[in-house]
């Protein structure tokens, strides 16, 4: 009858329910994988394969866009602060936005492209030539086998990595403060270092142990999700790192507010 | 249906399996005795891959039953039980590309940790040699072998652990004619030294006649015809005799 017109509120609804239950497929998968990560068997030859694969290769990435971000950010300030007469808190303001902001956000979205795209590209690729069948076939789950490994070694590996791009993004400031704005590079540091807390740098850990298990479980989902052949696991990378970066976003302002509201 | 259903280790009852609006499987009925081999005919994309796949419970089917051993299929252990005892060599052979040719074999050896990875390294090798591969092969990746060797290897990871059942999705497809036949020879030798059930998908009639003591054949999501491999030329099925001589003229339309 009116199936062949277009009813709106059809459309609506038929898009309401598909984004819900999306997100329940989602929740189910990221609470069977997160129990998988937490109860044996932990593949531990697979978590430290990943551990190299996620974190180690991971560093060139990592430290190249923290020496930047610190720098631009050095300058921004010196920009900005000069007209209040406030250019010398440079160094205490970098430090505090590359540990608590911008040294875990750029790199969990550096990684959600790199490390969540070559995950959902991977599992994809297994998905589409029957290799998670043939892991069911062999009585092993591919939650234990192949998403937990990825989960834990993201999770533990991220605030590594976001760790020494903290170093890296300070040592970008210190080097155009130094370099181009005249600051004493002695000061500079000692300054950085005196002005710095616990909490700003373990508040960025967090946040960046969270996103890494968003970046790890969005590549297992979309690649465990791809049918098709290869244009379906190209599909999969590509949504990976887009639901990726987006979750990550959103998770950092929960958490920020959430270290706000604690006061840490 | 003439075939002889004493003892059946495996059947599928009025399997019915969809994809949205495409009624894949429209009640199909499938016995497979102990120690029997059975070949699945039928066009691409008839379910011949979605039948084995539902009996595996990799696929859950919409409606019908199917019974391992006399048993229902029903819930996570039953379905763990059909695993457990059945191997699978998958249409492109499905192998770890991340594991070397001995950890692919001996998966199941190292995954439940019973051996060291030392002893499961040795029952690799010595199932490799069932299949035909040195010794040379263990250490290398997927990737480095050609097709017929990753179908022999694929092969051996399903017979290690001693399978009472064994489905092969098409495990001649890709290969030229004198490796398929090589595989062929394989696959009938080691079915036979296991004394194994087999259930074997294939286009190739070589393959069927070789391999093959009942042939069944799927056709718009239900077995058309069902008998021993030699009724296969006087049938009296038009459907039959369309597919074995590979005519494009008769009641089965050309996928196109
Ligand atoms: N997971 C799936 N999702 C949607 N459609 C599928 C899926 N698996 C198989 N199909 C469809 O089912 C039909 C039968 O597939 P298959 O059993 O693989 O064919 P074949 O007989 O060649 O092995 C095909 O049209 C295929 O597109
Ligand atoms: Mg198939």
């Amino acid at each position: 009858m009116s199936s062949t017109v277009f009813n709106p509120f059809a459309a609506i609804g038929r898009a309401f329910l598909g984004a819900t239950s999306e997100i329940g497929r989602l929740a189910i998968f990221a609470g069977r994988t997160l129990w998988a990560c937490i109860t044996p068997t932990i593949y531990l030859r697979e978590v430290l394969r990943q551990c190299a694969q996620i974190g180690f290769y991971s560093l060139p990435v990592v430290g190249l866009t923290a020496v930047f971000i610190g720098a631009a950010l050095a300058l921004n300030i010196y920009t900005g602060g000069s007209r209040f007469n406030a250019e010398q808190f440079v160094p205490n303001i970098v430090v505090l936005g590359i540990t608590r902001e911008l040294g875990p956000a750029f790199a969990g979205l550096m990684l959600a492209g790199r490390v969540g795209a070559g995950i959902a590209a991977e599992i994809g690729a297994m998905r589409v030539t029957e290799q998670i069948d043939a892991l069911h076939t062999l009585s092993a789950k591919p939650e234990r086998f192949l998403f937990a490994p990825r989960v834990i070694a993201a999770t533990l590996t991220l605030p590594l990595l976001v760790l020494i791009a903290d170093i890296i993004g300070v040592m970008g400031g210190w080097l155009v403060s130094v370099g181009a704005l005249d600051f004493n590079g002695t000061i500079y540091l000692r300054n950085t270092m005196e002005f710095v807390t616990f909490n700003d740098v373990i508040t960025g850990l967090i946040k960046a142990a969270v996103f890494g298990a968003i970046i790890a479980i969005m590549g297992c989902y979309q690649g465990n999700n791809s049918k098709g052949g290869a244009g379906g696991v190209g599909r999969a990378a590509t949504l990976a790192v887009v639901s990726g970066a987006v979750l990550i976003l959103a998770s950092n302002y929960v958490l920020t507010s959430i270290f706000v509201q604690v006061g840490l | 249906m003439t075939q002889s259903a004493n003892n059946p280790i495996l059947e599928l009852r009025d399997v019915v399996k969809s994809f949205g609006s495409k009624h894949i499987l429209q009640g199909l009925n499938l016995s497979v005795s102990r120690g029997e081999s059975l070949v699945i005919i039928g066009g691409s994309g008839t379910g011949k891959s979605v039948s084995l796949k539902c009996a595996l419970g990799l696929l859950k089917h919409d409606a019908g039953e199917i019974v391992f051993d006399g048993k229902p299929v029903k819930d996570q252990k039953s379905v763990e039980d059909v695993r457990e005892r059945t191997g699978m060599l998958f249409q492109g052979g499905a192998l770890f590309d991340s594991l070397k040719i001995w950890e692919n074999v001996a998966f199941t050896k190292i995954n439940t940790g019973k051996v060291s990875r030392k002893i499961a390294k040795q029952e690799a090798i010595e199932t490799l040699a069932k299949v035909r591969l040195g010794a040379s092969v263990a250490d290398q990746y997927p990737s480095e072998l050609s097709g017929g060797m990753q179908k022999r290897v694929a092969l051996a990871r399903a017979i290690i652990d001693k399978p009472e059942m064994i489905f092969f999705d098409e495990p001649t497809t890709g290969l030229d004619p004198i490796t398929a036949d090589a595989v062929n020879d394989l696959i009938v030798e080691q079915v036979k030294a296991l004394g194994a059930a087999a259930v074997t998908i294939t286009h190739d009639m070589a393959s069927v006649r070789k391999i093959a003591d009942t042939v069944a054949m799927l056709y718009e999501g239900k077995i058309i015809w069902c008998g021993p491999v030699d009724r296969l030329d006087d049938s009296g099925n038009e459907y039959i005799d369309q597919f074995v001589h590979g005519r494009a003229q008769g009641p089965i339309q050309p996928a196109m």
